[in-house]
């Protein structure tokens, strides 16, 4: 059932109002690119710009709370949060037979966050595993809701439909009167955060010694995931239920690799998430059959995946070329040393340095070679001698070997 | 959080102990961690708390500052309650109870030492900036203020955290493990605190692991193996028929270090 759910909300979405004649594209990646005046489509286009809106509050208020949900190594309770929404939507709306958005919404919060109390509670009082409380609760709360949406589908409510769409999100249907319900609930959380930094940095980085200082770990935490429940609530009608976490965890992970300050961590966070959502929308709604929240996070995929391979403090590809660099550097020493005690009996030549080395000559050559071209060692009638800055750069390594063992401090 | 000021004490507090613990005891699942602990501290020294591997030494730290529930006892600071007297309290946790990977400088760790007199909603400006420094000197880490955390070396990490307590300018530091697999340098840094602090009459309690030192380091023993096995001046306690006791027969620490 959720399979055939899953293809309706991709498929069934109609595309954004104004733009079915996007001219047909040749290259196969085409449909992911933009074109600038696709990008101005922004500023023209009103359904757009609610979409976009809409997607980019949640991009900020997820990337803000979301810094700290990775800090704390509490992802997966955003995930929980996200998923336990379910049924209190459904709630929502049987008791209340509506479907205004910010009704369903509130009764989202209140089932996520109901699973987040829940959760603490398992772990306070057994010896549930953190991990299995999490998964517990997540596929709990959400088969739940998914029975109290086949309950309502099959009870001929005709307003029943569309609560489903809750399940993968369906960001094309968010009018103005959305977006200022993002507005307040995104804003009343980063209004939060701010005036409650310092105390959230120091919960994040060493919730003990907050304690110690006197704070109110237990009513922080609490805020704290209180927050991440209304960072939910403004992804629900984009993202949904079950791609919420992927707008918590990936900002907040893209930005780590970019900074080590949490200041600029939490700034770049936010940003990652407003472009993910923004360009989300933008390309879903130039395309035909793309839908948004999914096109939102594949887009957050995106920037998260870049930062993993090319950040320049933490970047893969950096850490990889150091890694080789160094591996290199040391090679190249080690082999001038070599060289260095060889010289100083007087008998450099490729031959005594494959001996002394146990490799072939022609590696020795190629060895000489190297050192020749980083300037250590020159062309002799006898054979090969140091120049100058060979002498003096083996003599530096000798020192710097001599010290060594002191310099290791700590044992661990 | 605490309401009152520093500057209204307890006039007898000065003739009161910095540390009384009455019948501690701290169960976490079945087995006690601590049971029926009375410890006095005297005012102005350097305490260790010694004994052997799962004998409550930091558990007994964490259950006087409140950090895990207490099944039973009391506990009084300077004559007063943790709440009335957490301000004239300071803590070192064990380096490894945080991830050093969190994205953060030395300088701004060093200044959540203050976070408690700051208040809410109040950062931190250049007056904190100052006080933090000066604590970073102390333990000779002042190379090291926009370095970030990860950065550091074990014995760096403590030094950090070493800061931190200072500039809580507290009257009774509780130290968890300070020592534990620091360079020399950072051993010296640690020692010379703590002799700083106590010619300023302040009290230190240290949980200490290394038998070989812990005579030449401290002036007062609490040999805790979940009781309390003895508690008092260094020369009273430490004798081999004390550390038998805590260690067990099998340990021959005593013969050793009593010769």
């Amino acid at each position: 059932m959720q399979c055939t759910k899953a293809v309706r909300a991709g498929r069934a979405r109609a595309p954004a109002r104004g733009h079915e004649q996007t001219p047909r594209r040749s290259h196969p990646l085409e449909p992911f690119f933009l074109t600038m005046s696709e990008l101005l489509l922004i500023f023209t286009d009103y359904t757009l710009r609610n979409v976009a809106l809409g997607s980019a509050m949640l991009g900020v208020v997820g990337g803000v709370l979301g810094a700290f949900a990775v800090l704390r190594r509490q992802s997966l309770l955003g995930d929980v949060l996200a998923h336990a929404a379910l049924p209190g939507i459904c709630l929502a709306f049987i008791l209340t037979g509506t479907k205004a958005p910010l009704v369903l919404l509130l009764g989202g919060g209140l089932a996520g966050w109901l699973a987040a109390w829940l959760v603490l509670a398992v772990l306070r009082h057994s010896r549930l595993p953190e991990d299995s409380a999490l998964g517990v609760m997540l596929s709990s709360f959400f088969g739940f809701g998914v029975a109290l949406l086949t309950f309502i589908q099959h009870s001929n409510n005709a307003s029943q439909a569309g609560l489903d769409q809750y399940i993968f999100g369906q960001a094309a249907t968010i009018v103005a009167s959305d977006v200022r319900n993002f507005m307040v609930l995104g804003g009343v959380a980063l209004l939060v955060v701010g005036l409650f930094y310092k105390e959230f940095k120091l919960l994040s980085f060493d919730p003990a010694y907050a304690h110690s200082l006197g704070l109110p770990v237990r009513g922080l935490n609490t805020l704290l995931t209180s927050l991440m429940v209304l960072a939910v609530m403004v992804g629900l009608q984009t993202v949904g239920v079950v791609l919420m976490a992927a707008m918590l965890i990936a900002p907040a992970a893209a930005a780590r690799q970019w900074t080590n300050r949490l200041e600029a961590m939490i700034g770049l966070s936010a940003l990652f998430g407003a472009m993910a959502g923004v360009s989300g929308a933008l390309i879903s709604a130039t395309r035909e059959n793309l839908p948004t929240g999914p096109l939102v996070v594949l887009s957050m995929s995106a920037i998260l995946l870049v930062s993993l391979f090319f950040a320049p403090l933490r970047g893969l590809v950096w850490d990889w070329a150091r890694t080789r660099q160094n591996r290199r550097r040391v090679r190249l020493e080690r082999l001038l040393l070599d060289a260095h005690v060889l010289h100083a009996h007087g008998t450099l030549t490729p031959q005594t340095l494959a001996e002394r080395r146990r490799e072939p000559v022609a590696v020795a050559l190629q060895n000489l070679e190297a050192l020749r071209s980083l300037g250590w060692v020159q062309e002799h009638p006898q054979g090969f001698i140091l120049t100058p800055t060979g002498e003096q750069k083996a003599h530096e390594l000798e020192q710097a070997m001599r010290v060594l063992p002191h310099r290791v401090e700590g044992s661990s | 959080m605490i309401t009152q000021p520093r500057t209204v004490q307890n006039p007898e507090s000065g003739a009161s102990s910095p540390l009384r613990v009455r019948d501690l005891t701290v169960v976490y699942r079945e087995k006690p961690a601590l049971w029926d602990v009375d410890l006095e501290v005297p005012t102005g020294q350097l305490c260790a708390i010694v004994g052997p591997n799962g004998a409550g030494k930091s558990t007994l730290i964490k259950a006087v500052l409140g950090l895990v529930p207490v099944a039973s006892g009391q506990v009084r600071f300077f004559g007063q309650s943790l709440a009335q007297a957490r301000k004239r309290i300071g803590y070192v946790p064990q380096r490894g109870s945080v991830d050093w990977d969190f994205p953060t400088s030395v300088l701004d760790v060093v200044m959540m030492g203050l976070y408690g007199q700051l208040g809410w909603f109040k950062r931190p400006g250049p007056r904190e900036r100052e006080a933090a420094l000066r604590c970073l000197e102390q333990v000779s880490m002042q190379a090291f203020t926009t370095r970030q955390i990860s950065q550091l070396s074990g014995g760096q990490q403590q030094r950090v955290f070493l800061a931190r307590a200072l500039a809580q300018d507290a009257d009774l530091y509780f130290m968890d493990e300070p020592f534990a697999g620091v360079d020399a340098v950072t051993e010296e840094a640690i020692l010379r605190v703590l002799h700083e602090l106590k010619k300023q009459g302040k009290t230190v309690v240290v949980v200490h692991h290394d038998l070989e030192t812990v005579r030449d380091y401290f002036d007062h023993l609490t040999l805790l193996n979940v009781q309390v096995i003895a508690s008092g001046p260094m020369e009273e306690v430490f004798t081999p028929e004390n550390l038998k006791r805590t260690y067990g027969e099998r340990m021959r620490w005593g013969e050793r270090h009593s010769a």
